[in-house]
């Protein structure tokens, strides 16, 4: 199989980038696929954290690329629970300028040989850490949660990503509250589609298990009964390329309504 | 209580849900950020309109109004100008 090489972005910061790019990742090693977390958010790292390996650092990926001071495979760190699944973390005592563009795109290319997706978590911003981040992209994936903030950052995002030969950016709508749509106060999928006119990868609804799971230093992916957990799954089949429904966390039809006022439906 | 009236003035349309808001205004702001329009760029296309409709009406300068502005599926240059008076039209042989 060719190697795919997904960046996952979104300009603002705190949206779920790293969330996400850990979650997909790790669904999309329990589908059997060889997959590398590259932590391209220098000075800030929190990829280690959520996945539970900060403790195991010895080597980053400026140790690597900048100091030349070891191999590839003395950076890349197993993840716990999971084969298939690893962490290329970077350092975080440098700042974003530590690394040039032509060697984040070196770096993909010898990812591309070992690993079957190459996933890569960018910084929020539109600096010299999301061009680094993009750079040795062939796809993009872009976060967003249904607000004023995000959107408008979502936006700016896709523009600049043409830029960079990525013409066709997914998106991935996070931290869905489905009473707030019914209630008329958060802005629905199809709100953010029409704004925004790009495909749809995947629905993450609000869930408090991603909070619990990354205070253990654990991917919700792995949980099986979490609303979440069954979302980021979702995503990971249909980047392999499956049809997959999507969840339906926004139904405010009339039926759904109806169905709510006699007590028969839930969320 | 606070819950029930906020339901009442929902239902009777008095407020718009935060949502439509939401959107309305994000379309809004996208117009300006995907045509990279700038307040300025307005200031001076407003200059220039009055320079030209000028030649024809006498209009209130202070009070011309330029905005950007979307619709159901449209985005449209709206211009507010107050006319003062009708400038005496040029006068053609007879």
């Amino acid at each position: 199989m060719e190697a795919r090489v997904i960046v996952i972005t979104s300009g603002k910061g705190g949206v779920g980038k790293t969330t996400s790019t850990a979650n997909i990742g790790a669904a999309l090693a329990l589908l059997g696929h060889k997959v590398v977390l590259v932590d391209a958010d220098t000075g800030l790292r929190n990829l280690d954290g959520v996945l539970g390996l900060e403790k195991r650092i010895v080597y980053d990926v400026v140790d690597y690329l900048v100091e030349k001071a070891c191999k590839l495979r003395q950076v890349l760190i197993k993840a716990k629970n999971c084969e298939n699944l690893y962490l290329l973390p970077t350092s975080q005592t440098h700042d974003k300028d530590a690394i040039r563009p032509e060697q984040m795109e070196e770096l993909c290319e010898e990812l591309r040989s070992e690993f079957d997706y190459v996933l890569i978590d960018s910084p929020a911003g539109i600096e010299q850490g999301f061009k680094n981040a993009v750079v040795g992209a062939d796809e993009a994936i872009i976060v967003t949660t249904p607000e004023v903030s995000a959107v408008r950052d979502a936006d700016r995002i896709i523009g600049l990503l043409s830029g960079y030969e990525l013409y066709e950016p997914k998106l991935v709508l996070n931290r869905i509250r489905p009473d707030m749509i019914r209630r008329g106060d958060m802005m629905d999928v199809n709100d953010v589609l029409d704004i925004l006119g790009i495909p749809l990868l995947g629905l993450i609804p609000e869930d408090e298990e991603i909070i619990i799971s990354t205070n253990r230093g654990e991917p919700v992916a792995f949980e099986q009964n979490s609303r979440s957990a069954q979302a980021f799954r979702n995503i990971a089949r249909r980047i392999q390329g499956e049809e997959v429904p999507f969840l339906n966390v926004s139904d405010n039809g009339l039926w759904t309504r109806l169905k709510r006022l006699v007590g028969l439906g839930g969320n | 209580m606070v819950n029930v009236m906020e339901f009442l003035t929902r239902l009777f349309g008095a407020t718009e849900p935060s949502a439509k808001v939401a959107k309305q205004r994000l379309q809004l702001v996208l117009v300006h950020d995907r045509a990279n329009l700038s307040p300025q760029m307005l200031v001076l296309l407003k200059e220039d309109l009055i320079t030209v409709i000028s030649k024809y009406l006498e209009i209130d300068e202070e009070g011309l109004e330029v905005t950007l502005d979307r619709s159901e599926e449209q985005v449209a240059l709206v211009a507010n100008i107050p006319i003062k008076r009708v400038r005496r039209p040029v006068s053609v042989a007879e």
